[in-house]
């Protein structure tokens, strides 16, 4: 500091509320990595680059539906289009962990699995892909949630999980 | 601070008066839609039965108010505010009133530009633009042009700033002024991004120089713009909250410095977290999703002290009005002020709009509410409360002081601000509501065929909230332009400048020094994006053709 008079003048109120706010920052941050890192609560990593314009050449797209990988696990690819998706049923019984792989073939979409923690940002050229468990029987809309044109409103499927 | 003796020119007030016409024209066209959307989502949809074929859809409505209200009566209001600031901060006329002439002419070219082909329905794209999405090119050009022209204006700031500087090589930067700078700055920094998708990818693609482009690697320039966008819309009401507030109020500003550190903070930490709108894109890491979240959280921490700095400044002014006890002095505040009353009122409903913040920055919390229609209803007590509700407040004063003439209808004026507290709550409340439930944002929900009935209530309050909101704006409207033919003021209205509790002068002097700063902004932008950057240009797949899917 360059003269005695200079001072960042703060009031001892005001300190003890800079130091609440950091405090609770630091415990909000450890609360979204805890759950984040112990109780498997992620959001999309990148998996795999596809063209868009060419879904037959790109593995599993080339026939988007569930594909049974073990009991009770599945992968499901679904392949997102103006304005639906492909398959827009899946069934699955209850218990099953399905990891959903989802890309789309033109403009954005999004994907979002009412009621779970399944929602993601679907971008031409990239797959989204989370993992859930569905504990109970029952039906789980899963809906467009970007704006992809002017049938987007009506572009959803869902997911049958049977006893 | 001293007595401000710089009083504006008749042609300086004229120049920053265009700035605001402009914006109020725009808000008052872009606000309409909102309330249609709004009535839709209740089941009274005027796009099919009225609006067609003039406005072609719920979309090119929603471009509308997106694209009016988000992008240009912010930005136009904005740069008038800022020239404002710095003329009357810097107490010297701008140096070269050309540049910036050139530069508002810039925004207004824009502007028409970006309107015809949104009028047309040849760019119902919505204010964010997602490519493969493609609009008219002219959208792109007129967008770009309005961004430029600000930038312009802003040269012009700081040409003006470093001739003051030379001829007050000792003085303390004047606080509006120092923090008009600072807003200029962070904006040119952060729309680098979108500069970069609109010049490298939107353009030439909609020209049909390029084929095809890679939508991940746009997402990331777009929210490198993205949420810096918010902290330009938001800044300038903080400005008004610090520096006019306290003396609007009966007081002063509690401290000087502490407002000062909180801009260089806003400087640092508004542009690198743009990953926090990306949590649930396919082509970002979770790693740098959780840096970005990080980060996000580090720029709720000087808004948390602009709280404090803020409160206690009204609490000095209620106090020096007469409030006793804890609380006494809240009554003491001009509550019949329409300008502070605005201003009072937006910060009210901003606490609950950070709090939401905080849950969509929450990394993993977002994927409960990502895309739902919680989100528009978080930034409508953001943006369109905090940050709109007190540029009206702050028009409320400076119409007067432009004009030499008296606001017309105080009381209009009144109503007006509390109609917007109570629609605004009504409709955010519910918008919040139904996209906990899991209603999509950017729906016409009252067509969507998985609505369970049971949202009808919530949703029947977006549509009332929408109404009363619409009668709020137009209220505003009628009140502004009222205004143009009152009588002849007595006296010029003095801006309502507030001193601080301390002298500024003994503000430390680290806080006046650009190089640290903009040093250390450059240097966390290169931590947060420059391994993405790399990597996701490396690995880009120019792969997506446009297309008009509206």
């Amino acid at each position: 500091m360059d003269s005695k008079h200079e001072s960042m003048h703060m009031d001892a109120y005001e300190r003890t509320w800079i130091i609440v706010s950091i405090l609770m920052l630091i415990v909000f941050f450890g609360a979204v990595t805890v759950a984040g890192l112990s109780f498997g609560v992620r959001v999309p990593d990148p998996v795999q680059r596809v063209n868009p314009n060419d879904l037959a050449a790109s593995g599993a797209f080339a026939e988007p539906g569930l594909k049974e990988v073990a009991p009770k696990r599945y992968e499901a690819y679904i392949v997102a289009q103006t304005w639906s998706f492909n398959p827009r049923e899946i069934t699955v019984p209850v218990g099953s962990i399905v990891k959903f792989y989802v890309t789309s073939k033109d403009v954005q979409h999004g994907f979002k699995l009412q009621n779970t923690n399944v929602n993601m940002q679907i971008v031409p050229g990239q797959v989204s892909s989370l993992a859930v468990k569905f504990d109970k029987p029952g039906e789980f809309n899963f809906i467009c949630t970007e704006y992809c044109g002017i049938g987007h409103a009506a572009m959803y499927g869902k997911v049958i999980v049977v006893p | 601070m001293t007595a401000n003796t710089y009083q504006l020119t008749a042609k300086e007030k004229r120049f920053i008066g265009l700035h605001f016409i402009f914006a109020i024209a725009s808000i008052s066209i872009g606000g309409l839609f909102g309330p249609f959307q709004a009535m839709e989502h209740a089941g009274w949809d005027f796009y099919t039965k009225f609006l067609n074929p003039i406005f072609h859809s719920y979309y090119e409505g929603l471009t509308l108010h997106g694209v009016l209200n988000a992008l240009i009566w912010t930005t136009f209001f904005i740069t008038g505010f800022l020239t404002f600031l710095m003329i009357y901060g810097l107490k010297r006329p701008l140096r070269y009133f050309w540049l910036n002439q050139i530069g508002w002419w810039m925004m207004v070219v824009g502007l028409v530009t970006a309107a015809i082909p949104i009028l047309l329905n040849e760019a119902s794209v919505l204010y964010t633009f997602y490519p493969p999405m493609k609009a008219h090119w002219a959208f792109y050009v007129g967008v770009t042009l309005v961004v430029v022209g600000s930038w312009i204006e802003g040269w012009g700031f700081y040409l003006t700033y470093m001739k003051w500087r030379k001829e007050n090589p000792k003085t303390r930067t004047p606080l509006i002024a120092f923090m008009a700078l600072i807003t200029m700055v962070m904006w040119q920094i952060a729309t680098l991004g979108a500069a970069a998708e609109l010049l490298v990818d939107l353009i030439p693609w909609s020209l049909g120089l390029r084929a095809g482009l890679d939508p991940q690697l746009d997402r990331t320039y777009f929210w490198w713009t993205g949420h810096p966008l918010v902290y330009f819309w938001l800044l300038p009401a903080y400005i008004s909250w610090y520096a006019f507030l306290p003396r609007q109020a009966g007081g002063k500003l509690f401290s000087d410095s502490l407002a000062r550190f909180s801009f260089w903070l806003f400087l640092l930490l508004s542009v690198p977290v743009g990953f926090h709108h990306q949590y649930v894109d396919p082509g970002v890491p979770s790693g740098w999703k959780m840096v970005h979240s990080l980060l996000t959280y580090s720029v709720f921490f000087p808004s948390m002290i602009t709280a404090f700095t803020v409160v206690a400044s009204l609490e000095n002014a209620g106090r020096a009005n007469g409030g006793k006890g804890l609380l006494g002095w809240i009554a003491k505040l001009p509550w019949n002020d329409p300008s502070v009353l605005a201003q009072l009122l937006a910060g009210i409903l901003y606490f609950f709009g950070g709090i939401g913040g905080i849950i969509n920055a929450s990394y993993n919390v977002n994927l409960v509410i990502h895309n739902t229609s919680w989100v528009p209803g978080h930034f409508h007590l953001t943006v369109s409360t905090a940050v709109t509700l007190t540029f009206m407040g702050i028009l409320y004063w400076m119409v007067p002081y432009l004009t030499g003439k008296k606001l017309w209808c105080k009381k209009c004026a009144v109503i007006q601000v509390w109609l917007w507290f109570i629609g605004m709550t009504i409709f955010s409340n519910a918008m919040h509501v139904v996209g906990l439930l899991g209603a999509p944002r950017r729906t016409p929900l009252g067509q969507a065929p998985y609505i369970p009935e049971e949202w009808a209530g919530h949703l029947f309050r977006v549509g009332l909230g929408g109404i009363i909101l619409l009668i709020s704006l137009y209220l505003f409207v009628a009140v502004m332009v009222g205004s143009l033919f009152t009588k002849k003021l007595e006296e010029e209205v003095e801006p309502p400048v507030a001193e601080s509790l301390l002298d500024p002068q003994t503000t430390p002097r680290w806080l006046d020094h650009w190089a640290p700063w903009l040093i250390g902004a450059t240097i966390l932008l290169i931590i947060a994006y420059g391994p993405q950057l790399i990597y996701q240009i490396g690995t880009a797949q120019f792969t997506s053709p446009g297309f008009r899917v509206w």
